[in-house]
């Protein structure tokens, strides 16, 4: 916000990466040549060009070894002497196999084509030189260098340096939401000491050259200086960069000067394409192939053999073609052509049709109704593609608490001021009658609708179309994205429920409160006392404190995003008063007062500086000065009477409410003097913008939502926000009305500091003042004593304890706690602080470790005022749901930043932690101490599980179980090389962990430690940047696309908008995926082995030669075409259980997963099988013709079509639900292969040399011997898996079959009931909820 | 989806509530137990049993003669004669005597037999020129590259037809005779309609004869290296039945899918006494004229005469087969019965 003039010296070796941007019209030559090097705003993410695309995509497909090998066999057909085919028969599977996937890439090739080109077809204003005027320009033609004029609403086409803003305090307001999710309006400033800032901005006047670093992908971080002609150097920063695809608020116009371009903005940088995940099933996969490969080989080998046995026995017979040719030599020859002829047995069609298989599973999960949230309009995404499946296999979930168990909807429950805690109870039973509220569903989508109509009115209102560009055209993702695009509105609405937004006010504090008017009154009596008077300046610095120290961005729904002007505050009058202050400074109560009023001996004058100011602006519009309780400090009598005189002075009226104590009326008319003052704004407003706006109407939009709630909390108490410009707030304080607040820094939040300050000029005593929010743990350790009077020492360390024990308090209750602390700053002081802040601020290099060190330097001798308990409700179900993980067989841990007594009040809240366990807790202060805590502990346990070791066999059972709660600390030194293992063994042992206190990394590390110690497949879910690299170390990672940005999800895998859409995630989509594929990869293998063994077997009789009995496009299209649907239905459709049974009995899961489809013992049966079927297959047709004047292809015909038959009905024996959609594709594949071979044997006449099948169908399907023959083979194949499975059900009734029957009945009924709702909403239209009819929501009770 | 993006308002990404988008399609779950599979066990061993029993009946009726007439009899000496190459254009004939216990009623197949002839070998199969075949003049001028070597002969004259298939073709013949107390009586086959319509009629023509005769279309051909005929020549009974017409050449070129095959030969003409009814008992000899050699691949040959039935020639294995599956889907069946009486009989899955 602050920039200033800084005479660098030249450091050019600083930037040793730096790029140089200057107009793109000047003369410099050398600059239009670098400016000419830089790349172009067009937009190119598409990968292939027109030309490009055939060589480029079979350059990428051969990346692939499957397809080398494809081609490979089909290049190995085109040698003579090996050739089993016709060659281009040997083409057909891998230009299919090629093909499809190019008309895959192709397709969504297209689709990023078009996006691209709407994107690069956008208009913008850009300047001309020519013209000398801006001109429509499509954004691909912007260039660096180039002027780029935007309006308010349009969309940044390229990183720009902002150089003029039409607000006059040079800032201007993005909202960055396409960039990273976050709806809040940001600011961002003009470059300072633009000489022409004032006038209208002409690029011809600039001459100014802007270095800065190469493009990057860190959209906080911008660096660089812009050089004035004059050779002055101004540094520059993120906050004076626009970033393509924010869109502009709240300011007419913008003038910025492009500094990345195309691919080289920010934004475009971070654009990732979607991950890529190997399943832990495709590595199985590929060991089973080469399993495949080997029995190739063995099979090849063994024909080869044969055929050289074969024909050291023969002597030149007539039908020897080539009788010259050694039998070694021959038998080479025919091992390569059997390759050829066995190819079918390596299923490379299988690679493609589990990239097809895995894309219907997630059509499907993406539709699913249950995973869908009304409230946020949100459904699930699914973002990585390819590990469906390992939801089906999840061991451990890793969650965080914040946003992921709960709602991280922050709503103001209770709070402590000067070691007095006010428990609000009246807001307590409005939060617990919210939640039993049994038409919750209802109410919140009408707020919703409210919400967003709300929106859209005010979207008219403003007149400025706004832009119809969504995100995925912007960044070119498709699909995914859109939702994010209109994520903010659900966003928003969230923060405006009401619920967060109406706090009742404890009426111990509202008295408290008022009577700071009522003192004021005592105060002229002298009846004075002076802790109560400390107390009451506590109490109104906190909600001063709670107003402005935060970085909410505040509208009105009448203007949205349209920051309100601050009312012009009569500076004269400060001045003014000023002087009169330096009159009256002196106090006798100077000790008295609170600490840090000691140093600063002008805070004395501050009264009178209260009043004055009031009154000078209540001059103008006496409506003003009717406060009741105007001064929230009275701590003097002296001070007070000279106020009181001054008042009476300056407004020249005594005032009859002043006396009034009844508070009620006191307030009523504060309220009406508030509106009455808004009245009078409306009259000095330049813009005459802000006036209407109403108490109810203003919308608060924050990062982070506890920050919202904070500011509703102090509005409760008519501490309002009112509007906020970069460098003034505009705050209404009860009984004084609104008032000027000079904002001097802001020290934003970071997770290092863990804590947030603002620098202001205190409105009342015109002090510097810095309030600092943050976590109670650095807040505590920050507030020093106070060194002076000993009884001030005394009340401090009182307050410090009481508050310390409210803590506590707050957090067994699972509130999350912050503390509000204040410091006075004196005018030194803050000098010299400014200097290396600002030093800090412009420096290039390092400038975040600067900027981190200069707020800590101010962040010192704080004065704790008090804390705050925000309640974050668990989400719906959330306890259900972890329960149905743990019956499932899944460890749940939690890792939170939050503190251990929240951490276990939220364990106990969401049934983690049941009455019956036994809390492990583990804290400790050194490594040694942790090492012998740890191995404790894990005695402990042992004894503890042998006494209950029978119980233990059912870990659902609720039978005693172990909990272990580890903090930060000590989980630092339990991550360690030495600890690690004990740190694992006991929190195997454990029924869940919760890590508190942990950090990112930590986070991290312990998924990390667990996935590759244990072996197991870990989940993690989670829902904030903090949860970013635990997502992404996790085997799967879970976004919850929730109130914090967008970070979380980016990095998922999946997206879903609740914590409970997890239950159904992986008890029934994972679980259900996770048989598809492994049955669908089962059935591939079984499928390939079965047939190309009935080529092998009649190598026995025709000398091993490598001739088939089968026409070659037949067999080739056999797997490929013929049988290639059904094992796509099975892998997309088929539910070995229903949906209701498994999310009923998650026990389903764990037996699933124990029991695991697919293993190697499976896998080995699965092709005995096949190996059985193809001998019945070809052995019964071939006794059944031996002898006889049967033709090869005759022969193959009954064999072929048994074959077609035997594979289709396996595969409806190994179906567990059978639909009409089954039914056709099963049909379609037989008559397609009936189709086929008719045509063929009828229209072909000489081709697929030598297996030609002219006649041979017809022939063969008018002979009643082939169906003798087929029947046969078919059912005498078929037999033994139907006998065995048959067996194995009936003497296994298991649990699972049973309650299958039993849930067939259910899930028909909930289908009718499904329909019928549909019936209604049809007529209705109303939107209630949809994803469970006749639902009764969740009534988790938070709090005790 | 593309429907999806028109839709506004605040549930405007709400998944469709169909059936198929819920995964909510009514289905058919085949549940295999004891209970559900054991009626239709015990249905399908029924109906195998009766087939097979059926097909056994059939089969009964059908009736077979072998006569192996390699190295038999008289024919000792052309075999030995044939072991020698050079030999190879001297004529041999020799008679086998055979006689027939029961009368073969109905139509009589003849077939010639051979055992151990690989007709299905890679490169055998590979070796013919279906296009040469067809009658099209170029490839009959220069044969098709898989015909290699009988492509061409020395001088480099294509071959008509060329390939080892058609080069290897079988060309014994036989004549039969049924001796009755009136003495010989020449059995009267019907060498014609032994091959598929398909074959006689779409696969296989001779060139295009443009009021040409045949030997004419064939100049600048020769003839496959192991025949002693040209192809135009192969029948000199009936001039249609020649070139790549011709029934035996057709009935060669289909090969046989195993090594020990029989193929047509004739049928038995059944206008005239004693043959009306088929094949009488009593005495018979087949004359040979013998010119295949089999001594190189240990071969045998063999005169088959048959009856068929409606699904073929005799045939034991099908009834067989079907009589077994009926036994052990039987056996089966019983064994899931047991461990259904013992296990799954508790009410669970009697359900439904």
């Amino acid at each position: 916000m602050h920039s200033l003039k800084l005479p660098f010296h030249i450091h050019r070796e600083r930037l040793p990466r730096k790029r140089i941007v200057g107009p793109s019209f000047a003369e410099d030559e050398d600059l239009k040549k670098v400016l000419k090097s830089y790349q172009s705003n067009k937009i190119r993410t598409t990968k292939y060009s027109f030309l490009s695309f055939l060589p480029k995509n079979l350059f990428e497909q051969l990346h692939r070894i499957a397809n080398i090998y494809f081609i490979f066999l089909a290049a190995l057909n085109f040698v003579p002497v090996v050739e089993a085919f016709q060659p281009e028969v040997s083409l057909v599977p891998i230009v299919l196999v090629l093909s499809v996937t190019a008309i895959k890439d192709v397709f969504e090739d297209f689709r990023r084509f078009h996006s691209d080109r709407l994107v690069n077809r956008q208009l913008c204003d850009l300047y001309s030189s020519a013209q000398k005027d801006y001109v429509d320009c499509c954004w691909k033609d912007v260039r660096v260098g180039d002027f780029v004029r935007l309006s308010c609403n349009e969309i940044i086409p390229a990183d720009m340096v902002l150089l003029y803003s039409s607000d006059p305090r040079g800032v201007c307001y993005i909202e960055t939401a396409n960039l990273d999710g976050e709806t809040n309006l940001k600011q961002r400033q003009v470059v300072s000491d633009l000489p022409l800032q004032d006038s209208q901005f002409s690029p011809e006047n600039f001459h100014s050259r802007i270095e800065c670093e190469n493009p990057n992908n860190d959209l906080n971080r911008f660096r660089g200086f812009i050089e004035h002609a004059s050779g002055v150097r101004v540094g520059l920063h993120s906050s004076n960069v626009l970033l393509r695809s924010c869109t502009i608020r709240n300011t007419e116009t913008v003038i910025g000067i492009v500094v990345y371009a195309g691919h080289e903005t920010k934004a475009m940088m971070n654009n990732s394409g979607p991950r890529y995940k190997r399943s832990l099933l495709e590595r199985r996969l590929n060991r089973d192939i080469l399993w495949c490969v080997a029995l190739l080989i063995v099979m090849c080998l063994i024909a080869a053999v044969g055929h050289g046995l074969w024909l050291k026995n023969l002597k030149d017979p007539i039908f020897q073609v080539d009788g010259e040719m050694s039998p070694a030599l021959a038998a080479f020859y025919v091992f390569w052509t059997m390759i050829i002829v066995l190819q079918v047995l390596i299923p490379i069609s299988l690679y493609v049709s589990i990239e097809i298989v895995k894309l219907g599973q997630i059509y499907f999960i993406h539709n699913d109704l249950d995973m869908y949230n009304e409230e946020q309009d949100s459904r699930i995404q699914c973002r990585a593609l390819n590990i469906t499946e390992d939801l089906g296999q999840i061991q451990y979930v890793f969650s965080d608490k914040t946003g992921t168990l709960t709602e991280n909807k922050m709503v103001f429950r209770r709070c402590s001021i000067f070691g007095v805690e006010y428990p609000h109870e009246e807001n307590a039973r409005r939060l617990a009658v919210y939640e039993e509220d049994p038409n919750r569903g209802a109410s919140r989508t009408v707020t919703l609708k409210s919400a967003c109509s709300r929106k859209s009115l005010t979207c008219r209102s403003l007149s400025c179309n706004r832009s119809s560009v969504s995100l995925h055209t912007l960044t070119a993702e498709s699909g995914e994205e859109d939702q994010l695009s209109s994520h903010p509105q659900a966003k928003t609405a969230a923060f405006c429920s009401p619920m967060a937004k109406d706090v009742v006010p404890d009426p111990a504090l509202e008295k408290k409160l008022n009577s700071l008017c009522s003192s004021l009154l005592h105060l002229s009596d002298g009846l004075f006392k002076t802790t109560s008077n400390l107390e009451l300046t506590y109490i109104t610095d906190f909600f001063l404190a709670l107003t402005i120290c935060n970085t909410v961005v505040v509208s009105s729904p009448g203007q949205p995003r349209h920051v309100m002007r601050e009312a012009r505050t009569p500076l004269k009058s400060l001045e003014e008063i000023k002087v009169m202050f330096q009159r009256l400074s002196f106090s006798p109560f100077t000790t008295m007062s609170t600490p840090q009023m000691k140093s600063s001996p002008r805070s004395f004058t501050s009264r009178l500086f209260i009043r004055g100011k009031s009154g000078s602006l209540t001059f103008p519009t006496p409506t003003n000065n009717s406060p009741s309780c105007p001064n929230p400090e009275p701590e003097s009598y002296e001070e007070t009477s000279s106020l009181k005189v001054e008042l009476n002075m300056s407004a020249g009226r005594g005032d009859p409410i002043w006396a009034d104590q009844d508070s009620k009326e006191a307030l009523k008319e504060a309220q009406i003097s508030s509106d009455r003052f808004k009245g009078s704004m409306e009259d000095q407003d330049e813009d005459g913008s802000s006036g209407e706006d109403s108490e109810d109407e203003l919308l608060y939009e924050a990062e982070s939502p506890d920050e919202a709630a904070l500011v509703h909390a102090a509005r409760a108490y008519h501490c309002t926000l009112r509007a906020r410009s970069p460098e003034n707030l505009l705050v209404e304080l009860p009984g004084i009305g609104s008032l000027p607040v000079r904002l001097l820094h802001v020290l934003p939040f970071d997770s290092n500091r863990k804590r947030m300050s603002v620098v202001v000029r205190h409105p009342l005593t015109g002090e510097l003042v810095v309030y600092t929010k943050g976590a109670d743990s650095v807040i505590m350790d920050l507030a020093e004593r106070p060194k002076g009077a000993e009884h001030a020492q005394e009340l401090y360390s009182h307050i410090r304890e009481q508050t310390q024990k409210h803590l506590d308090a707050y957090a067994r209750e699972g509130l999350r706690t912050l503390c509000i602390a204040k410091k006075v700053l004196e005018e030194e002081e803050y000098d010299v602080w400014m200097k290396r802040q600002l030093l800090a601020e412009s420096s290039i290099e390092n400038r975040e470790e600067l900027l981190l060190e200069s707020a800590q330097r101010l962040e010192t001798n704080l004065t704790l005022l008090g804390s705050t308990g925000i309640v974050d409700r668990l989400q719906e179900e959330v306890p259900e749901t972890i329960e149905a993980l743990q019956r499932a067989g899944i460890k749940v841990w939690v890792l939170t930043g939050d503190k251990q007594e929240t951490a276990i009040n939220i364990a106990n809240a969401c049934k983690l932690l049941r009455s019956s366990d036994q809390l492990l807790t583990a804290n400790c202060d050194n490594k040694d101490a942790c090492a012998a805590l740890l191995n404790e502990l894990i005695v402990e346990v042992q004894c503890g599980q042998e006494g209950v070791s029978e119980q233990r066999e059912d870990p659902s059972s609720g039978s005693t179980g172990f909990i272990l709660a580890i903090d930060g600390r000590t989980l630092d030194w339990a991550l360690q090389e030495d600890l690690r293992s004990s740190f694992l063994e006991l929190s195997r042992k454990c029924k869940a962990v919760l890590c508190c206190r942990s950090t990112p990394l930590q986070k991290s590390k312990v998924v990390q430690l667990v996935r590759d110690h244990l072996r197991v497949m870990t989940l993690a879910v989670g829902d904030g940047a903090n949860d970013v690299s635990m997502i992404q170390v996790a085997d799967v990672g879970i976004g919850i696309s929730g109130q914090e940005g967008m970070q979380a999800v980016m990095s998922s895998d999946f997206a879903i908008p609740r914590f409970h859409h997890l239950r159904k995630l992986l008890l029934v989509h994972g679980h259900w995926c996770y048989h598809r594929l492994a049955n669908m990869i089962l059935y591939f293998f079984y499928k390939n082995v079965m047939y190309v063994n009935l080529l092998f077997w009649y190598q026995f009789f025709c000398g091993f030669s490598g001739s088939v009995m089968i026409n070659s496009w037949v067999l080739i299209l056999f797997n490929l075409l013929f049988t290639s649907v059904p094992p796509l239905i099975y892998g997309v459709l088929d539910q070995d259980t229903a949906a209701d049974a498994l999310e009923e009995h998650p026990e389903l899961y764990q037996a699933a997963r124990s029991s695991k489809v697919y293993v190697p013992s499976i896998f080995w049966i699965t092709i005995l099988d096949a190996f059985y079927q193809s001998c019945i297959c070809f052995f019964i047709p071939y006794f059944a013709l031996a002898g006889s004047d049967v033709d090869g292809l005759s022969f193959g015909s009954p064999i072929n079509t048994s074959a077609l038959f035997i594979i289709l009905l396996h595969q409806v024996i190994e179906s567990h639900t059978l639909t009409w959609i089954h039914a056709l594709v099963l049909f379609l594949s037989a008559a397609s292969y009936f189709a086929f071979v008719l045509l063929f044997s009828t229209f072909c006449i000489v081709c697929s040399h030598p297996t030609n099948l002219l006649g041979v169908e017809p022939r063969q399907l008018s002979t009643p011997l082939f169906y003798v023959i087929c029947a046969v083979t078919t059912v005498t194949a078929l037999i033994p898996r139907i006998f065995f499975r048959s067996l194995f059900n009936t003497v296994h009734p298991s649990a699972l079959l049973t309650k299958d029957q039993r849930q067939e009945a259910a899930s028909e009924s909930y289908r009718r009931r499904m329909q019928r709702w549909n019936q209604n909403h049809a007529r209705t239209g109303l939107p209630v909820c949809a994803d469970n009819p006749g639902l009764v929501p969740g009534q988790e009770e938070v709090l005790s | 989806m593309g429907k999806e993006k028109s839709k506004s308002g605040p549930l405007a990404r709400r998944p469709d509530n169909s059936a198929f988008k819920q995964q909510r399609l009514p289905a058919w779950t085949p549940m295999l137990t004891a209970s559900t599979v054991l009626p239709s066990f015990y249905l399908l061993a029924l109906i195998c049993m009766l087939l097979g029993v059926w097909l056994l009946l059939t089969v009964q009726n059908t009736q077979e003669m072998k006569v192996d007439y390699t190295e038999a009899g008289s024919c000792n000496l052309c075999f030995e004669m044939r072991k020698n190459v050079s030999n190879a254009g001297q004529k041999c004939t020799c008679m086998i005597m055979f006689s027939i216990e029961k009368a073969f009623k109905g139509d009589v197949f003849i077939y010639y037999g051979l055992r151990n002839f690989h007709q299905n070998l890679r490169r055998y199969m590979d070796s013919r020129d279906d296009g040469q075949m067809l009658g099209r003049k170029s490839n009959l001028k220069s044969p098709s590259s898989y015909c290699k070597p009988f492509d061409v002969d020395e001088k480099g004259v294509p071959i008509a037809p060329c390939g080892a298939v058609a080069n290897s073709m079988f060309n014994d013949s036989f004549i039969l005779t049924y001796y009755t107390i009136n003495g010989p009586t020449v059995v009267p086959l019907l060498r014609k309609g032994l091959t598929w319509y398909t074959d006689k009629n779409v696969k296989y023509r001779n060139p295009k004869m443009d009021n040409l005769t045949l030997p004419e279309v064939f100049e600048g051909t020769t003839r496959p290296p192991y025949w002693q005929k040209p192809v135009y020549q192969l029948d000199p009974f009936d001039p249609n039945n020649n070139g790549f017409i011709n029934d035996d050449l057709l009935v060669w070129m289909r090969e046989a899918a195993f090594p020990n095959f029989k193929k047509l030969y004739g049928f038995l003409y059944r206008a005239n006494k004693p043959f009306t009814k088929g094949l009488p008992a009593g005495n018979y000899s087949v004359a040979i004229s013998y010119n295949f050699p089999v001594q190189y691949f240990k071969g045998r040959k063999e005169v088959v005469l048959t009856t068929v039935s409606w699904f073929g020639g005799q045939n034991h294995f099908l009834p067989i087969a079907y009589l077994v599956t009926s036994g052990l889907i039987l056996l089966t069946a019983v064994v899931l019965t047991v461990v259904w009486w013992k296990f799954g009989k508790d009410g669970k899955n009697m359900a439904d």
